[in-house]
């Protein structure tokens, strides 16, 4: 991992060295050389982190007080609210946190768009990421079921149900995930332990997520390879440490804001009724930020392929490295690539606002239109831009504009030999 | 190395993975099958209810292993409804007198067929049930005639004990 040879300055700290090189690790990742362009939306991967380690924080602590049974779960949240000292506080951070960690991981997921971030040789990193994605979501849907709410019990009836599409063994795998015959106890406890369960799953890809960083190194805003470590680098620490602390900070302003003034905004006010299995609220909506596959999974009249095309939404991201035909990463040198990730960026916009509304009439409409607008951006534009579109020239280095001329002799030959053809 | 001969070993190789896998499977699976329904869930079966209080157009409903069941006193006016429906006009065809053995009474799961919420009662285009969730429309004996629902709702198992009695399940 380390380019250059650690040796720690103390006896003590070499003697432990030798036997188990965590200073080497601490010191690879404070000189890690960092590409010094790097932008503010480079720091979501710290705050990323940060909402991580709350919500296993505040999740452990709900946990000493939260009973999952059928018939306590709703009383035992309300008396979190009530009676646990600042159990309030600890729930809204959670129920907010899980907000505010999927704002962050789709700026996060929409910075590596723009940049390319997801091209050779950062496939596997990509990847990884979208396992991380997927896990998050499992993790939020079984967390918004445990209060056993009137939302948690539809939303858990509605996407358990998604499986019973698949022909001949759906139904039984239905039963197999309830554990009886319909949403019920056993669903509950076993939903409890899988959401305690998948925090440490992610927290363990989370390490192999930048630990698969660490070996190509960071993106940058221009998209192109740099020396490391060399005059377009600077070192983790303090200056990167620095940047993603006060942007961390704006976060926090953010994240307080809802937590302290509009707790509730984010949630659904059906959610404070007890779960009740004979009723079905009026209009079911997920919560904000599955909105977009919500959408599309009601534009597709057909129960199963209305199923395939929400799952294919989120996988066709996994491809998204090999759709992508530009050799070009960053979308600064991609004017139609530009205009077009706009149009993508609004497509999932009106999605995930047509997914609040009803099925129905325009809403409908306007629902299929921009589902197969999605799937055209990343089967027939991506693809197709990447031969056709007239990128602009690239810089060698990041100090090139500026300061001329390239510490990377690598990057100059190869220019060169593109101009000779 | 020529050419690759069978020998003791890889018999042995064999064998043990073999082994190996059935050992797996074994433990594997009582992991997998703990989570099926248990027989706490499976005990509670079938359900007895006194329709005596229900008058011609008035739904009751009750649970049945955890769902909702319709028990529709039908009126005149949507038996004749559901009967004059042509059967190639459906999407899960199905004939009224199969679904309601006696056709004042339409006894049937509460769940739509889409993704399992409990559709509204006297709602929708076909003066039946009408899902809220992702607008699938129903019609007088519950069968599916627009919107994403792939099948008509289920008929349970059910019979009359005495009059006044149905027994679910």
């Amino acid at each position: 991992m380390s380019e250059h040879e650690y040796t720690p300055k103390s006896k003590v700290g070499k003697w432990f060295n030798d036997r188990l090189p965590l200073l080497t690790l601490a010191n690879h990742l404070t000189d890690y050389p960092t590409p010094k362009n790097l932008n503010y939306w480079w720091t979501f991967g710290g705050i990323l982190t940060f909402c991580l380690i709350t919500q296993i924080v505040t999740g452990l602590v709900l946990a000493m007080h939260y009973i999952a049974h059928a018939d306590m779960a709703f009383q035992s949240v309300e008396h979190i609210m009530r009676d646990v000292n600042y159990g309030w506080l600890i729930r809204y951070i959670h129920a907010n946190g899980a907000s505010m960690f999927f704002l962050a991981v789709y700026i996060h997921i929409f910075r590596s768009l723009f940049y390319g971030s997801y091209k050779s040789p950062r496939e596997v990193i990509w990847i990884i990421g979208i396992i991380i994605y997927l896990l998050m979501m499992a993790a939020a849907f079984l967390g918004y079921v445990l209060p056993w709410g009137q939302m948690s019990f539809w939303g858990a009836t509605v996407i358990t149900n998604l499986f019973s599409a698949i022909p001949l063994v759906g139904e039984g795998i239905v039963t197999w995930l309830w554990g009886g015959y319909s949403v019920d106890n056993p669903t509950l406890t076993r939903f409890f332990t899988l959401h305690y369960l998948i925090p440490f799953l992610i927290l363990g890809l989370v390490v192999l997520h930048i630990w698969a960083l660490h070996v190509p190194g960071n993106n940058n805003p221009i998209g192109i390879d740099i020396k490391k470590p060399s005059k377009d680098t600077v070192p983790f620490h303090p200056y990167i440490v620095i940047k993603d602390g006060f942007a961390l900070l704006m976060f926090m302003i953010v994240f307080a804001f809802f937590v302290f003034y509009t707790p509730n905004i984010l949630g659904h006010a059906d959610n404070y009724i007890e779960a009740n299995p004979l009723v079905t609220p009026a209009h079911i909506v997920p919560e904000w930020y599955l909105l977009p596959f919500y959408a599309i999974l009601r534009s597709v009249p057909d129960k199963l392929l209305g199923v395939i095309a929400m799952l294919s939404a989120i996988l066709i991201l996994a491809a998204l490295p090999w759709l992508d035909t530009s050799k070009i990463r960053s979308a600064v040198f991609r004017p139609l690539y530009k205009q077009f990730y706009w149009i993508l960026v609004a497509d999932v916009l009106i999605l995930g606002y047509v997914g609040a509304m009803p099925a129905e009439g325009l809403y409908l409409l306007v629902a299929r239109i921009a589902t197969a607008y999605y799937f055209l951006h990343f089967l027939v534009v991506l693809p197709v831009l990447g031969f056709k579109e007239r990128t602009t020239p690239v810089p060698l280095s990041i100090t090139e504009p500026i300061l001329g001329g390239s510490p990377n002799l690598a990057a100059v030959k190869k220019r060169d030999s593109f101009k000779d053809q | 190395m020529s050419e690759k001969k069978t020998n003791r070993r890889d018999f042995l190789f064999t064998a043990t993975y073999a082994v190996g896998a059935v050992g797996a499977g074994a433990v594997i699976w009582p992991m997998i099958d703990q989570m099926n329904p248990d027989a706490s869930v499976k005990a509670l079966a079938s359900t007895e209810v006194d329709v005596s209080t229900v008058n011609p157009g008035k739904t009751i409903t009750v649970l049945w292993r955890g769902k909702p069941v319709f028990i529709r006193r039908r009126t005149p006016e949507e038996i004749a409804e559901a009967k004059s429906v042509k059967i190639e006009d459906l999407k899960h065809p199905e004939k009224d007198e199969d679904r309601a053995k006696n056709p004042e009474w339409l006894v049937m799961l509460g769940v739509c067929t889409h993704l399992g919420c409990v559709p509204l009662d006297q709602k929708g285009d076909y003066n039946g049930w009408f899902c809220p969730c992702h607008g699938s429309h129903y019609d007088t004996s519950g069968r599916i005639r627009k919107g994403p629902a792939p099948t008509n709702m289920e008929i349970p198992e059910y019979k009359f004990v005495d009059t006044n009695t149905i027994k679910i399940g």
